[in-house]
């Protein structure tokens, strides 16, 4: 009964993990592919609205968003509390949307320009007036397909 | 003990490490949340030299829904709930005993369906006041949106057996033929305003 002899000194064989480094890599690429950089940081304070009947954004790079809301606090000082529009990383009025958005789809392929969507991401207590200005300020920008960004709704 | 030794590999157990480092880097710099929204087509802008002509749609064929800055729900000038207003547009779309006062119903091709009848020139204009709220809006948006799902399922459901999203790019456009998704945002206006 060689086998159960514990004089042998064989020794466990340890685990392999050479491989692990890869297979971490792989799930990095992954998670590179699958995601997008953060590229603005938000000024506004952005609270969803809820709804049910959701569609996804299809293609990221197509999409721009423009933030509506009361800036967040430690901006309040120079910019007081009503609501505000942000585009890209500074606040905006809305006669600079047109500028915006001709800008966003002259740095897009030609080709992709008609399928530009922008996202509209308000905060759920924003009066619609400004809203309002924004779909005008978009119909004249000739970017008419837009989507009202929101949650699913938590029952 | 005294057997000849291998030399040993290079260690490369932080490797794994310094990987997994860079993962969670990517992981909070990234989001990976898709962003989810109620998509609409914007109409196309009115040339400033063009003087505004009334559309000419008969009144059956109309539902106006106006939200006012108390973020009242009005159709048709009758205030209604936000729960109710899902039935009373179904109601106006699918018109399903051919009122008089409902949106007239057109005879119209479709492909796989055959001759239907279709409320093809129905419209539920969408209009809000200056100060309406922004969740009220897209409440309202969404229970449209809602309508037309519902209606879409089930006349998907009726000829293929499946979802409207679950069946092919042609089957819905044949399917979207016979419950247009007619939404229209009219420009605002000040009613009872602040």
């Amino acid at each position: 009964m060689g086998k159960f002899n514990k004089a042998g000194g064989r020794e466990m064989p340890e685990l392999n993990t050479s491989s692990l480094p890869d297979l971490v890599f792989a799930f990095l690429f992954f998670i590179m592919m699958v995601t997008t950089m953060r590229e603005v940081t938000l000024k506004v304070v952005f609270r969803a609205p809820q709804a049910t009947e959701l569609q996804k954004l299809e293609k990221k790079s197509l999409v721009t968003f423009i933030y509506v809301g009361e800036p967040m606090q430690e901006f309040r000082a120079q910019m007081g509390t009503s609501t505000r529009i942000q585009l890209n990383d500074q606040f905006a009025e809305v006669s600079e949307i047109q500028d915006y958005i001709a800008q966003e789809k002259s740095s897009m392929k030609e080709e992709d320009a008609p399928f530009m969507t922008v996202s509209i991401k308000a905060d759920r207590e924003t009066p619609m007036g400004i809203i309002t200005d924004i779909k005008q300020a978009l119909r004249e920008a000739y970017a008419l397909k837009i989507s009202y960004s929101a949650q699913p709704r938590v029952n | 003990m005294g057997k000849k030794r291998k030399a040993p590999a290079v260690n490369a157990t932080s490797s794994a490490d310094i990987a997994f480092m860079l993962l969670l880097f990517f992981l909070l710099t990234s989001s990976m949340d898709t962003d989810r929204g109620l998509a609409r087509r914007l109409p196309q802008p009115v040339p400033k030299d063009q003087k505004k002509e009334d559309v000419d749609i008969k009144k059956r064929n109309l539902m106006v829904v106006l939200i006012n800055s108390s973020n009242q729900i009005l159709a048709n000038g009758q205030y209604v709930e936000l729960k109710d207003l899902k039935g009373i547009v179904r109601e106006f779309v699918e018109n399903p005993y051919n009122d008089e006062s409902k949106p007239e119903k057109v005879e119209v091709d479709v492909p796989y369906y055959g001759t239907m009848l279709v409320t093809k020139h129905h419209l539920i204009s969408l209009q809000n006041d200056r100060g309406t709220e922004y969740q009220a809006y897209i409440n309202v948006q969404n229970e449209l949106a809602s309508v037309y799902n519902e209606l879409r399922d089930e006349m998907a459901k009726k000829k293929f057996g499946k979802a409207f999203m679950d069946i092919d790019e042609e089957q819905q456009k044949a399917v979207q033929m016979i419950y247009p998704q007619k939404i229209s945002e009219a420009e605002p206006k000040n009613y009872g305003g602040k």
